[in-house]
């Protein structure tokens, strides 16, 4: 039975009481280390990683932007072990992508305390760094999504957060809760054992498990549905041929920042970048004999790689449109195809450390209809 | 105006499928030349971007030839081909390419009657289905 601790705020004084929290957590060494999105001394809210308690002062884990999917983080700070026990503070993107790279064996959970959050959505980085520019809190957009509204000045919250039919965090040992707690509210959850561990270290009470927060996620959860299966719907019937989707990649231009910012894309090498790709002079000649040779070559040939390579793992994060310096909505191409998928093998990626990942295992006597016959 | 002839790419596995169209040769079994025979070592070495290439490059099928399960020379490779060919049909059919023009089939050594009627009934099939979208002369290459 999960467990919740209340934390009260006033208004405009929500980050000096989870600033608070965290030093607990570290000054009574729940965790060694904290990863955590705060704003940085110059501009814009970054993951960022402290050991102690004096440089919290920045904390700004609901400020809705994520400048790269933190599972990528996650790994960098795992998948070599420090021996030291972190605290991540992530969003359900971020950890159902983690969940994945440490099925891929490129992350370990072993020394981390995960920490998850309700999420609203975030806004694309340029976007995000001009509502602050302007002066948009945190807790502001968390009351305006709270009402139903993540637009302000003209800018949305990205079109995959819209779509994302997993607005709580799961596979977490804390989870920040915002949904349902009512004003001046934020619940803390210990999820699992290891959560309630570190929850009493740092020295919470745990109180009445809230009324109404389960609604408030069906509620919210149900609209990204409804919004989620209207664009897939779009997407499988404008794009269902291979010129249509050619036009969606037309502006491509092989920069591959999409295969960067993708947290599931697990290739330590990628083979668009090998020799495999850098062809003779005399093929691109002889590809343009009679036809005519889109430069750069290889767009759609390398968009549709990734979808095989990544269809298994992808989360629906978004990363990759955000990261396209040319406007490319990716995310609904992926999205879909992950979809269909993870439904063949019945797979969810980032649901479960313990569900296989499809294409690493195999067995004598299933998918019979893929040849349709029988001995 | 002549009769469309199927350009259908085929990975035939060295030590079962390919094998079965070297005897079918030489026990002068004829088979529809619209099947142009890559020879690999595995269907498990099929990578499935050899089959996007294929596709992209205006192939209007692609055959995959392996051993039976349980046969596999390299002992499960067969079975990995099979599951990555479940995810293409899965991708590719959104863009048109359905599983009526990926097959895998189970062609053993000793079976190159059976090689010869896989390859008349696919090459009869895609006569049907007409070119790929991506059989274009004009078409322009991605």
């Amino acid at each position: 039975m999960a467990k919740f601790s209340k934390l009260a705020f006033n208004k405009g004084e929500l980050n000096n009481q989870l600033s608070a929290f965290f030093a607990d957590l570290l000054e009574k060494n729940a965790v060694d280390a904290l990863l955590a999105p705060m704003a940085q001394p110059k501009k814009g809210v970054m993951q960022t990683l402290v050991t102690s308690k004096q440089n919290l002062s920045g904390v700004d884990p609901f400020a809705p932007v994520v400048p790269v999917n933190g599972a990528r983080l996650a790994s960098s700070l795992t998948s070599n072990p420090s021996g030291k026990k972190i605290g991540m503070v992530l969003r359900s993107c971020e950890v159902r992508a983690l969940v994945e790279l440490v099925k891929l064996k490129q992350a370990n959970l072993e020394d981390v305390v995960l920490i998850g959050l309700d999420c609203y959505g975030r806004y694309e980085n340029t976007d995000f760094l001009k509502l602050r520019a302007a002066g948009a809190t945190t807790e502001d957009f968390l009351e305006n999504a709270q009402a139903g509204k993540t637009e302000t000045d003209g800018c949305d919250v990205a079109g995959a957060c819209k779509i994302c039919e997993f607005p709580t965090t799961d596979n977490v040992d804390i989870r920040l809760c915002i949904f349902g707690a009512g004003q001046g509210t934020l619940l803390i959850e210990a999820v699992t054992e290891k959560g309630e561990e570190a929850l009493q270290t740092a020295g919470r009470k745990f109180g009445d498990s809230p009324a109404g927060r389960a609604e408030a996620v069906k509620k919210i959860t149900d609209a990204r549905v409804a919004a989620k299966n209207a664009a897939f719907a779009e997407y499988r019937n404008s794009t269902n041929t291979f010129d249509a989707l050619n036009e969606r990649l037309a502006a491509c231009i092989n920069c591959y920042n999409c295969r960067v910012a993708c947290p599931v894309c697990y290739c330590k090498e990628c083979v668009f970048v090998t020799d495999t790709f850098r062809h003779k002079g005399e093929q691109y000649i002889g590809w343009a004999s009679g036809k005519a040779l889109k430069m750069p070559a290889d767009t759609t040939f390398y968009h549709m790689t990734r979808i095989t390579h990544i269809a298994a793992f992808c989360v629906g994060c978004g990363q990759c449109t955000s990261a396209c310096p040319n406007d490319i909505d990716l995310m609904p191409i992926f999205r879909t195809s992950a979809e269909k998928a993870q439904g063949r093998f019945e797979y969810l990626a980032g649901r479960s450390l313990d569900e296989p990942q499809p294409l690493s295992i195999f067995d004598h006597d299933e998918l019979v209809e893929v040849t349709g016959q029988v001995k | 105006m002549s009769e469309f002839e199927p350009k259908i790419v085929a990975f035939f596995c060295n030590w079962c499928t390919f094998t079965a169209a070297d005897l079918a040769g030489t026990s002068r079994l004829t088979y529809p030349p619209n099947i142009k025979i890559i020879r690999v070592m595995c269907s498990g070495m099929v990578d499935p971007k050899y089959v996007i290439k294929a596709f992209l490059n205006g192939a209007d099928g692609v055959l995959i030839g392996g051993c039976w399960p349980g046969d596999c020379h390299y002992i499960n490779g067969n079975l990995k081909a099979r599951r990555r060919v479940a995810l293409l049909t899965e991708l590719l059919s959104q863009y048109g390419i359905g599983p009526e023009r990926l097959w895998l089939r189970w062609i053993a050594a000793s079976e190159g009657t059976m090689l010869k009627e896989v390859a008349e009934q696919m090459t009869a099939s895609i006569k049907k289905l007409g070119p790929s979208e991506l059989n274009k002369p004009q078409a322009m290459v991605a």
